[in-house]
């Protein structure tokens, strides 16, 4: 049997589990796995400009992917530093492994140099978390954190191996785990089948049914079986934030995103349904407006892998505990076998009625924001010339705030895994390391970060990551000269008192930071221009290029849900409610 | 109401934090906590009280069982179950009159006096929650100087057990 190190068997550990790129920063504590990286050629390691984009980048590696992303990061301020990226993935369900290194064991809790307790402050947001003690233990922890990582609902774990534990001089016998076993962690993953038939009955026997998925069929690829289901039965689709493309969004059934920011007709039809098939969503105040006044008549089936997502904010009638492929196959098989059919001329009425929404007051039936033209460019109108540039199939990384509610709407995703944002932490600083992730896993693929000038300050220094690694991303900064969210609550909720929301005369010349940091820059002030200098940006294809566009500051995301109303209470426009 | 909850845990390190630190992240209370080994000595079993209503106990035990290091997670308060609590109470006695007083207390509420000194009496006694509770109420006037509880420790009555 071959013997390593500690640092070797991390390194051997990560190639044996399949991973081919780690995204990290050195220093003290992780310098013996530093060193093994160095000596081998197998891990890719790239370097990033601050831990939080390390895991960022690994997280929109996973998220464009499916596979298990990797950071590596040291103790101390790299580890506090990566807790952002750790919380994001929590939050989203993405399946990370973080390693950070962590001082010497007989230095734990002598408050070293660069010490933390990185299991103790990552406790709250994450799915699991190891505390390395021995060298022979590395191996099968490694092998078991990927196996956590990457099942049930998926989340990010951290491996902390301290020094010594790495030590260069002392070497164990290395052997990788051909299967992990653990009796206190057994996901279930098939659905019982009584509760999977009486959710079929309730469907077929709905006569205004909608279905509403979310973020786990993405993370379960099962966005072939969710589609089948809903084209078979010819019902309404609306995805969540994190579902974006997990239902084609082109389709006629797709009728927008729910929620804060939904469609008129998404958020009405939910409220206005007699059964919500939920699949893989998690009914967040984000999309449920007030608990009490959440779709009164509705029954509710819901499919989730993980139980405590099931009847937390919402009571589930159907409950399923099952990962969303197997449960729909599954439904899907019992629908083929069963005898009953939906209620074709119910299902018509209900179609009737929703189009008749979409055509009154339906975002993609008409526009229902000022137009652009000379000097004034609609956030809108940006994301429509980037989704016709890249004629709707490039993958889309956002921040966090108005660019990014307007990208969920305008750009229409037809499939999963294209759509990658920060959803329930709702991290600024996510989409540039996110897009470096996505940009390395599909390196011949069209890849635009959305952002707006406060989000992209807060990662900027990776534009010297994506020349090292030469990750050509397109940086679409809808720059409006304020964090634009805060505005609009401003405007909505504290008679228009910008407390601490604008900073334009303070602004960098973006044009000249890219340029500084080797890249293209692209500024554009007038609506006329938009379309070419679009099409120059991605013309550019090896190369990154920021493109600051001055959008109207003044705008605000529509529709919007009204505090304390039911789904379907929404601001239309400035002026008008639903 | 008051919920009962057992645990049976990975005896490893830092199992406890994660069950503790769930509690304080998801806004539960823990009103009483008992944790040690089991015959099994890889595993902990804990027992754990809270007060929430049938919904928010079974939030509170799915939660728990999510937890990697939890292997078994069970609602004592659902069933039939026993409830037992030790508790250590020190007590000023100097006058015989007051010794008197303790001692037929403690014999009433089938306590045992375990350590004695010419002005305390230490007083030893289990049973439920309930019971404790209702001695401290019979001996406060006569002076406490001192409680110690050990948290209640449950198990399900017949045939029903908690085990790998």
């Amino acid at each position: 049997m071959e013997h390593l190190s500690g640092g070797e068997i991390v390194i051997r550990a990560l190639k044996d589990a399949g991973v081919k790129h780690v995204w990290g920063y050195p220093g003290g504590a992780a310098l013996h796995i530093y060193d093994a990286i160095y000596r081998q050629e197998d891990v890719e390691h790239l370097l990033v400009r601050h831990e939080q984009a390390a895991v960022h980048a690994a997280d929109g590696f996973s998220r464009s992917t499916g596979e298990v992303g990797t950071a590596l990061v040291t103790s101390g301020p790299g580890a506090t530093n990566a807790i952002t990226g750790i919380a994001t993935a929590y939050m989203d369900s993405i399946p990370l492994v973080v390693i950070s290194g962590q001082v010497p064991k007989i230095k734990i809790g002598q408050d070293a140099f660069q010490e933390t307790d990185m299991v103790g402050v990552s406790r709250p947001i994450v799915k699991h978390s190891f505390l390395v003690t021995r060298a022979e233990d590395i191996a099968e922890t490694i092998a078991k954190a990927y196996y956590i990582a990457s099942t049930g609902r998926p989340g990010p774990v951290v491996v902390d191996i301290p020094k010594d534990v790495t030590d260069p001089s002392y070497k164990v016998p290395y052997e990788w785990p051909s299967s992990i076993k653990m009796r206190s962690y057994q996901p279930t993953n098939k659905g019982h089948r009584g509760q999977i038939k009486r959710a079929v009955k309730t469907l077929l026997s709905a006569k205004k049914p909608i279905i509403y998925s979310g973020g786990g069929v993405i993370l379960d690829d099962a966005s072939e079986q969710l589609t089948e289901l809903a084209q078979r039965l010819n019902y309404p689709v609306t995805n969540t934030l994190m579902g974006l493309g997990a239902y084609p969004a082109t389709d006629r059934q797709f009728i927008g995103m729910l929620g804060m920011h939904g469609t008129f007709e998404a958020n009405t039809a939910m409220h206005e349904s007699d059964v919500i098939f939920a699949v893989g969503a998690r009914f967040d105040d984000r999309v449920t407006n007030d608990l009490d006044k959440f779709c009164p008549h509705a029954t509710i089936i819901h499919i989730d892998v993980d139980p405590t997502s099931i009847s937390k904010n919402i009571t589930a009638h159907i409950p399923v505990v099952g990962t969303c492929t197997s449960v729909l196959n599954e439904m899907l098989s019992i629908i083929d076998e069963s005898d009953s059919k939906p209620d074709a001329q119910a299902i018509n009425d209900w179609w009737t009625k929703i189009d008749q929404w979409r055509a009154d007051k339906g975002i993609y039936t008409a526009s229902r924001y000022e137009p652009s033209g000379g000097d004034t460019i609609k956030p809108q109108d940006v994301i429509k010339a980037l989704y016709k540039e890249t004629q709707g199939d490039a993958f889309i990384t956002s921040d966090v705030g108005q660019h990014q509610m307007f990208a969920a709407q305008y750009y229409l995703f037809d499939k999963p895994r294209r759509w990658i944002n920060s959803g329930g932490l709702g991290t600024m600083g996510f989409g540039l390391p996110a897009a470096m992730g996505v940009q390395l896993a599909h390196p011949e693929a069209q890849v635009a970060c959305v952002t707006g000038e406060g989000s992209i300050q807060m990662c900027i220094q990776e534009l010297s990551t994506c020349s090292q690694y030469n990750l050509p991303v397109k940086i679409i900064n809808l720059n409006n000269s304020a964090l634009g969210m805060v505005r609009q609550w401003q405007d909505m909720n504290y008679s228009s008192r910008y407390s601490q929301s604008l900073y334009e005369d303070s602004l960098p010349d973006f044009v000249a930071l890219a340029e500084a940091y080797g890249h293209v820059g692209i500024k554009v002030t007038r609506y006329e221009d938009l379309e070419e200098k679009m099409r120059e940006c991605f013309a550019h294809k090896d190369r990154v290029v920021f493109m600051d566009i001055c959008v109207d500051k003044s705008e605000h995301v529509y529709p919007m849900q009204i505090p304390g109303g039911s789904m379907g209470d929404l601001y239309l426009n400035k002026a008008e409610k639903s | 109401m008051k919920r009962i909850i057992s645990i049976l845990l990975e005896n490893e390190s830092g199992a406890l934090s994660r069950v503790v630190g769930l509690f304080a992240q998801r806004g539960y209370n823990i009103d009483t906590l008992t944790v040690a080994p089991t015959d099994d000595d890889t595993l902990s079993r804990l027992t754990l009280t809270t007060q929430g209503d049938d919904q928010m106990a079974e939030q509170i035990v799915k939660q728990l069982h999510k937890l990697i290091d939890t292997i078994k997670v069970v609602d004592l308060t659902v069933g039939s179950h026993i409830e037992r609590e030790l508790m250590l109470v020190k007590i000023k006695a100097s006058e015989p009159e007051v010794r008197a007083e303790l001692k037929s207390s403690v014999e009433i509420f089938r306590g045992h006096v375990v350590d004695v000194t010419a002005s305390t009496y230490t007083v030893q006694l289990t049973g439920d929650s309930d019971k404790l509770d209702a001695f401290i109420d019979a001996v406060r006037e006569i002076g406490i100087m001192e409680v110690v509880r050990s948290g209640v420790s449950g198990i399900s009555r017949g045939d029903k057990f908690l085990r790998v």
